[in-house]
């Protein structure tokens, strides 16, 4: 496990995305209001980039003709096929147990705890002033 | 369902054929420059006139961005499909491939009804696609549109084109007004057969007039996404049954974008029940399922995906590994990337039939 | 193969149609006085999907049975002793479910129920019935369910698989709300009234492509119960495809079930997976199976992946197999209980109650 500044959190404003290469891995960084994700860059399914998906809710029903959305900006609907991800933990909706994106941690970190800790990406230069997206592969 | 994701690098290194491109206009007056003047004004003044009750939209509307991946669109403007260097950059460079089979679906004259107009059409389609896609990318191959439900117009169109090799097929709806098994439509076969070019066929939108099910309409895109493979299982019967291999030996079908699993259990159906209707179709001299499994290939694309992907094998097995061409459906939202789509083992050889070598040997490609 | 052992339920057999004039006793004054001044008495109402003569309609060795009067005799010959049968239910396909007129259609069924009931229910105790309905009418179905489900030798609702509308429309919600209601399981049998044209191509040339195109109509009706949400409103209800072919299934499975994940949100009711829907509430009937050989029976039943599925039938006196062979070669042999008996039990609820109740079921012969 290993921790890498993936950018600066000003790049990734809220409604922002954004794919950062991260150890040769391709990954995809969202920031929705607020919330932090960052999924690898490929759809377990047939290979979409999924940073071209379109953020969702989940549609639920309690019968024919019902209709209601629920989680709003919780989902990712892959831009290929349409499968519905859970973006916090990277599941499919439909098939949770098999079916998964590549998901890690990311948090968002002053630049002077950085500059400190032992986490310093080399090819970012950080400073103390700033806040990055530190990704945990 | 599928096998948990081992990451790995896309592992396309084969150059391959892709059997199913979708070429799109990029304003609603591309065409007209093809089009004789006086047809020309006829469009701009009516439209189109076909079978249902929206001019251009679907009654059964699309799932994702109106039936595109939703990462095709041009940035230069203009829908997906319409813009050759994103083709381009997007899949014929990155996957590798040797040869891309366009299906021109739109505005082609196959489900207009006004004969006159249905097929000038499809003669301003077929050079639609010559000018704009093959001449500047060797790399594509075009299919000539006909006005299906006008035989002689369509023959006359197969005729303008087939001289030329950049027609790699001739592509019929899947959804036509008739089953294609019926007498009517012979005269296509026999200018097929002349001309020694496959039919494609593949389902456009628009239809023959007929509702998706013998039950009439369905509800749903689930329903309406599913009944791609029936109409190939009903035309496959017709062709069969209709007795058009015994007339027309060396005629070729490839079934593009209806899946392909159900292939089998549609042959065994056939031969069951073949004995007891055999007085009322003496013209078949042999079962069903040889007519299938000898005049029938079929484009993978969007593939079954059993839970099981050994099912699937087993029908590859039945149907032949000779007999499947790989398609990708660009930029349909159901787009199968070569990389991904086959997820079961195979070997070398089995690969580079699917991938490439059925479908150079079928359309002849060089 | 044959059956291995005695005490099967075979769920789809069909009694001779019965001509109008058999029905006139069983129609009220109004209609007996409009079927007979308008000669409708004197038309045949063979469908056109089983024209009589034709080599599917019946086993030459079987023709006889479909030859009006002593027809009971002949089942019971035929069928019953023949197969050594616990129970046989008889689905009547009549004619009269394709008339525009859904007064004089609905009116025709409750003769045709009262019939069966009378001419075969009553003689036979092995005998087991459907409710004929015309769907297009849903109230007047549901009040003919309504009628007969006191009388439990009805076990279910019986319809055809091309009508005026795919099944799974809400419309239809009524018929299927009294069917959980009483315990009647809904069966679809092939067949059309010829509303649209059998494929979605449009109208084949020969009946042999017709026949073959009602496999295409019971995916349709699959796939449109799955999607409207018919078993996600109707959690304890059981649909029996009739006649349908059985190979055909596992692709319906695996591309419904592909179609599904991407647009789920469409038809956000569909909460499970199309096949595992399927596996719990759709049931088939083995005759005609649609396999050439017991390896791709094998193949099929794997690739369905339940042993809950298959009920056994004969289709008699329908033409599709030979001698005595009624099971497909191919089911796996400790599946055999299942098919034979023990689905449909779990299939038809009051055939279970009957089966767990010696009286009523070796109830006294009334000849
Ligand atoms: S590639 Fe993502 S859903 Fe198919």
């Amino acid at each position: 496990m290993s921790r890498h500044v993936a950018c600066t959190a000003a790049e990734l404003p809220p409604g922002a995305r954004k794919v950062v290469e991260v150890e040769g891995r391709e990954i995809a960084l969202f920031n929705v209001e607020g919330r932090l994700h960052a999924l690898l860059n490929r759809c377990p399914h047939g290979g979409a980039a999924i940073c071209a998906g379109v953020i969702t809710g989940l549609a639920q029903s309690d019968g024919p003709g019902d209709y209601r959305m629920e989680r709003r900006g919780e989902f990712l609907r892959c831009p290929w096929h349409g499968w519905e991800f859970d973006m916090a933990t990277g599941q499919s909706w439909c098939d949770p147990r098999r079916t998964k994106l590549r998901n890690f941690e990311v948090s968002l970190e002053a630049g002077a705890d950085l500059v400190r800790g032992p986490y310093v990406a080399e090819r970012y230069p950080v400073t103390v002033e700033d806040a990055y997206v530190v990704v945990e592969l | 369902m599928n096998a948990p994701f081992v990451e790995q690098k896309a592992r396309q290194t084969l150059t391959i054929v892709d059997c199913d491109i979708h070429p799109a206009h990029r304003t609603p007056d591309e065409l007209l420059p093809y089009l004789e003047p006086h047809w020309r004004e006829h469009y701009q003044t009516y439209g189109v006139h076909v079978r249902q009750a929206l001019s251009s939209a679907l009654m059964v509307p699309r799932m994702m961005a109106g039936g595109m991946r939703s990462d095709t669109l041009p940035e230069r403007g203009g829908p997906a499909g319409s813009d050759l260097g994103m083709l381009q950059k997007q899949h014929l460079d990155p996957v590798n491939v040797e040869f891309g089979l366009l299906m021109a679906l739109s505005k082609g004259g196959m489900e207009e009804r006004n004969p006159a107009f249905a097929a000038a059409m499809s003669r301003a389609t077929n050079d639609w696609q010559v000018d704009r896609w093959v001449r500047q990318e060797p790399r594509l191959r075009a299919g000539i549109v006909v006005p299906q439900e006008f035989p002689e117009a369509a023959v006359a169109e197969i005729e303008r084109c087939a001289g030329d090799r950049r027609y790699v097929q001739i592509m019929i709806s899947s959804r036509p007004s008739d089953p294609l098994g019926h007498p009517r439509y012979w005269p296509i076969y026999e200018a097929a057969e002349r001309a020694g070019l496959p039919i494609g066929l593949h389902p456009v939108g628009y239809n023959g007039g007929h509702p998706s099910t013998g039950s009439g309409w369905p509800t749903f895109y689930l329903q309406e996404h599913y009944v791609f493979t029936a109409c190939m299982e009903a035309l496959a019967t017709s062709l069969i049954v209709g007795g058009v291999f015994e007339r027309f030996p060396n005629l070729k079908f490839v079934m593009v974008e209806g899946g392909f699993a159900w292939a089998p259990a549609l042959a065994w159906r056939l031969d069951g029940h073949f004995e007891k209707f055999r007085k009322e179709v003496p013209h078949l001299k042999r079962r069903p399922s040889e007519y299938l499994r000898e005049h029938f290939w079929w484009t993978t694309q969007p593939i079954e995906e059993p839970e099981q992907s050994r099912h699937l094998v087993e029908i590859i097995d039945w149907i032949g590994w000779d007999r499947l061409l790989y398609s990708s459906d660009y930029p349909h939202w159901d787009y199968d990337n070569p990389s991904f789509a086959f997820k079961f083992p195979m070997t070398e050889e089995q690969r580079r039939k699917i991938f490439r070598d059925n479908a150079f040997a079928l359309y002849r490609l060089a | 193969m044959r059956l291995p052992f005695a005490g099967a339920i075979d769920c789809d057999f069909h009694p001779a149609a019965p001509g109008m004039p058999q029905l006139l006793p069983y129609l009220d004054e109004y209609w007996r006085e409009q079927i007979c001044n308008r000669a409708i008495d004197r038309m045949s109402f063979a469908m056109m999907s089983y024209p009589p003569n034709a080599p599917i309609s019946a086993r030459a060795d079987w023709r006889a049975a479909t030859e009006g009067a002593g027809s009971l005799a002949q089942v019971r010959a035929q069928l019953l002793d023949g197969f050594g049968l616990k129970f046989a239910i008889a689905n009547v396909i009549h004619g009269c479910v394709a008339l525009h007129n859904d007064d004089m259609a609905a009116a025709i069924c409750r003769a045709v129920n009262e019939w069966l009931r009378a001419e075969w229910l009553d003689r036979e105790p092995r005998l087991r019935g459907s409710i004929l309905v015309g769907p297009q009418d849903v109230s007047q179905a549901v009040a003919e369910i309504e009628r007969l489900a006191p009388d439990r030798r009805f076990v279910q609702v019986l319809m055809l698989v091309m009508g005026e509308k795919l099944l799974g429309r809400r419309e239809f919600f009524p018929i299927y709300e009294a069917a959980e209601r009483h315990g009647l399981a809904i069966g679809v049998h092939a067949g059309s009234t010829y509303r649209y044209a059998p494929t979605i191509v449009g109208w084949p040339v020969y009946q042999f492509e017709d026949y073959v195109a009602q496999a295409q109509a019971f995916a349709n009706q699959t796939v449109s119960l799955i999607a409207e949400g018919v078993f996600r409103r109707f959690p304890r209800l059981k649909v029996v495809l009739l006649e349908s072919g059985v190979s055909w299934l596992p692709m319906t499975m695996w591309r419904t079930d592909k179609t599904w994940r991407g647009a789920r949100s469409e038809v956000p009711w569909v909460d499970r997976w199309p096949s595992e829907i399927i596996r719990e509430h759709i049931r088939l009937s083995t005759q005609p199976f649609d396999a050439t050989d017991a390896t791709a029976v094998a193949q099929t039943v794997d690739r369905i992946g339940s042993e809950e599925v298959l009920l056994f039938s004969t289709d008699y006196p329908h033409a599709q197999f030979v001698g005595e062979e009624a099971l497909p070669d191919g089911l796996p042999h400790e599946m055999l209980r299942k098919v034979l008996v023990e689905n449909a039990l779990a299939t038809y609820p009051r055939l279970a109650q009957d089966a767990a109740t010696p009286a009523i079921a070796d109830a006294k012969e009334d000849v």
